[in-house]
């Protein structure tokens, strides 16, 4: 490969107000199958309808074989799409759907005069040329003998192999699936998922693929951009970033993952779980870190033999393999194997190096910018909290009008003054009385990190984010209201200037 | 006290009795009149007099050819309206949709008197009688084309338009080739409700066309003033006529939404 078919340089989507797409940078080798993947709503659909001209991005630029084709309209642009639920022309039979874009398509012919001078027309393609293509793309998808149903009489899969073959048989450089196979059954999706494998290797074209189904993206892929809130996650084979995800949310969302919070203790040594393990990531001393490990890449053995002891809670039969959930210490740990356990045996665990991946984690503390107001609270994220402002001046107090003394005995007025607010992971709370904190959002993201779920609260207005941990199980969407004690909100001047 | 029982079958039992006497009955007095003469005798001679009358024909010619012209006026102006309507991305269409029909919610009367005064003073009224004619149904049937046409388009899946834009289509292709094609049963039943009132409406066509211009519904007015069985005659063919071509037009659409709605 090599030769870059598509590429997208710091695309930015805004639809209203809202960004859906944020900076975003990739390239597409001819002739790849790459898959955008992320749960819904991260924009990877945004994403395939700017490549497709239905949407123009804000900003950046989008290059096709070099070329700018940023505001190009779609039908000028040599790209086809598989649409997630179809648009076939219902008022058209097969025939007459997949003939479509050909009776739109004009082409440079040549021909030669009687003066021997040649010229180029610009034509049609004639009745038979076109009979011939939807001949041979009803071959590819197997639907030969269709032509005159209409296309209302099809079953859902039939309805997809017709939406393909309309695609196709225009000979586009990258075509384009969104969700393609969203629609149908198990059964059919996985017959579908080889046909479309198979599809791509003998028709040699990019193959630009939309999916949320993080196993469809395995399956099929040469690459996978896993996309999260508009931005590009990882980008990498299904290999890479499944072995080595960029960061939590790829481990979270790409497979099962056991994610522990972890600390290096020495040269490549990390510590959780109570237990200090070999590892191949290379950190400082003392760094925390997000530990990841994948389900199957802890082995059981007699309690005596493991590192790690536990008690077997749970065990569910999974067809190929067993899930056993097992109690260490106060963490759960999810494993897989091929072997079953008893409920409430004890077992012994190892994790060997190359199943344990570190990562830097994204968020060790929250940091807001916000604005003292006249009772001596501090307003950030869309919300109001109590705190302690003497802080700002060491050895100050308040007096009985409001007004901070320093230690000097000068009186300050702090209304308006700007700060930076720190808090730390511990010291937030939720509740789902709305009126029981400072501020009110919803709960964007639930991670369970072996002996507590990290939780991400996003207020609605500033969209500001609430990073913490709880030992309490909350579910996402949930409204809640954002705690937080008014000794742990840490203060810090803006204007150090004004600093005595 | 047996409890009454209220099945959902019995909802059904005022409507029978409304349909028994309001419009089975008087269905059945009219095919009675059209076929006897004035001593109660069976008789076709209404029929043969209505063939053989070279008047009659040409007023059912003229009520067709006015109803005709109505309703492609109708279409011309209705389907670039709710196209935009229906397509554009516009805030509060809904408001310049109503601004459309609000006019249906006036008194027909009071709607055509309006319109006679108006052309009184521009002077055509008495001058321009065919044109009036044409012009006041016009206006009085705009919102019944405008309705079904406006649901039709909105009905269209925007990813139809995005499909054939993607195939290579332009803005021609897309309008003739997914547009038209798909807005046809609104198309066929905005004729329905324009073409079939306005061949029967006379009232526009008497105030408006200055009595000058005699359509069927008019005719008909006239024979219930002196002889009741020609009158019903004439009504039976018109409804025969009506019949036809709402028949013609149904089983189109019929077909249509056959083929858009699964």
């Amino acid at each position: 490969m090599g030769e870059h078919i598509i590429e997208l340089k710091g695309v930015t989507k805004y639809y209203n107000e809202n960004l859906v797409l944020d900076n975003v940078s990739f390239y597409v080798n001819k002739g790849e199958f790459i898959t955008f993947l992320g749960p819904s709503g991260c924009g990877k659909t945004t994403t395939l309808r700017m490549i497709a001209g239905f949407d123009l991005p804000t900003s950046g630029q989008i290059l096709l074989g070099g070329k700018d084709i940023s505001h190009l309209p779609p039908n000028k642009r040599p790209v086809n799409t598989v649409f997630q639920r179809y648009a076939l022309f219902p008022h058209l039979n097969v025939y007459e759907n997949i003939a479509f874009g050909l009776k739109c398509k004009r082409v440079l012919n040549t021909y030669e005069n009687e003066k021997g001078k040649t010229y180029t027309k610009k034509q049609r393609l004639s009745k038979a040329e076109i009979a011939q293509k939807v001949k041979k793309a009803l071959e590819i998808v197997d639907l030969e003998g269709f032509e005159k149903r209409a296309v209302t009489t099809l079953s859902g899969g039939q309805q997809q192999r017709v939406a393909i073959a309309r695609a196709i048989v225009n000979e586009p450089e990258i075509l384009l699936l969104d969700e393609p196979l969203g629609a149908l059954d198990l059964k059919m999706r996985k017959e579908m998922q080889i046909e479309l494998k198979e599809m791509h290797r003998r028709l040699g074209i990019t193959f630009i693929y939309v999916t949320h189904d993080q196993e469809e993206a395995l399956t099929m892929s040469d690459t996978i951009v896993v996309m999260a809130d508009g931005i590009v996650q990882q980008i990498g084979t299904p290999t890479t970033i499944y072995n080595e995800p960029a960061n939590t949310f790829v481990a979270d969302f790409i497979g099962e993952s056991n994610i522990m919070n972890g600390t290096i203790v020495g040269k490549k040594q990390v510590k959780f779980c109570g237990k200090t393990f070999d590892c191949l990531d290379d950190f400082e001393i003392n760094d925390m870190v997000d530990v990841v490990v994948r389900p199957e890449d802890i082995h059981m053995c007699a309690p005596e033999q493991g590192k790690l002891k536990g008690k077997v809670i749970s065990v569910v039969f999974k067809g190929i393999h067993y899930e056993i959930t097992v109690k260490v210490g106060k963490y759960e740990l999810v494993i897989q194997s091929t072997e079953s356990r008893e409920t409430g045996e004890e077992i012994g665990m190892n994790i060997s190096p190359d199943g344990i991946h570190l990562m830097k984690p994204k968020y060790t503390k929250n940091v807001y910018d916000g604005v003292i107001t006249k009772r001596n609270t501090v307003e950030f994220a869309d919300g109001e909290f109590e705190c302690d402002v003497t802080q700002l001046y060491p050895g100050s107090r308040i007096d009985e009008e409001g007004y901070l003394v320093l230690i000097s005995g000068e009186k300050l007025d702090l209304t308006g003054e700007e700060v930076a607010v720190e808090v730390g992971l511990e010291d937030i709370s939720i509740s789902d009385d709305e009126n029981a904190g400072g501020t009110t959002g919803h709960i964007i993201s639930i991670i369970y990190k072996g002996d507590h779920y990290r939780l991400i609260v996003r207020t609605d207005e500033s969209e500001e984010d609430f990073v913490f941990r709880t030992d309490d199980l909350w579910n996402e969407n949930d409204y809640v209201s954002v705690i937080i004690p008014k000794e742990k909100i840490k203060l810090s001047l803006k204007n150090t200037e004004e600093k005595k | 006290m047996t409890k009454f029982r209220l099945s959902r079958k019995s909802l059904c039992i005022p409507y029978a009795v409304f349909l028994l006497f309001f419009v089975i009955a008087p269905m059945l007095i009219i095919v009675f009149y059209a076929f006897t003469d004035k001593n109660n005798h069976i008789s076709f001679m209404n029929f043969v007099n209505f063939f053989s009358d070279p008047t009659k024909l040409t007023t059912i010619v003229y009520s067709v050819v006015i109803a005709l012209i109505t309703t492609v006026v109708c279409l011309l102006i209705a389907f670039p309206v709710a196209y935009i309507l229906a397509r554009s991305k516009i805030k509060r269409k809904s408001v310049i949709l109503l601004l459309f029909v609000t006019p249906m919610w006036i008194n027909f009367v009071l709607r055509i008197n309006a319109i006679r005064e108006l052309m009184n003073w521009m002077g055509l009224l008495g001058e321009t009688n065919y044109f009036n004619t044409v012009f006041g149904m016009v206006y009085d049937f705009l919102p019944f084309m405008i309705l079904p046409l406006y649901t039709q388009i909105s009905k269209i899946d925007n990813s139809l338009y995005e499909a054939c834009a993607d195939l290579g289509g332009n803005a021609f292709t897309s309008f003739f080739r997914v547009t038209l094609p798909l807005s046809m049963p609104g198309v066929l039943s905005g004729i329905t409700m324009v073409f079939l009132p306005s061949m029967t409406n006379y009232v526009v066509s008497d105030m408006l066309g200055n009595s000058k211009v005699t359509i069927i519904g008019k005719f008909i007015e006239t024979y219930f003033g002196t002889n009741w069985h020609m009158g019903s005659m004439i009504a039976l063919i018109l409804l025969i006529v009506v019949l036809l071509s709402s028949f013609l037009s149904g089983g189109f659409r019929e077909e249509n939404t056959r083929r858009t709605t699964a």
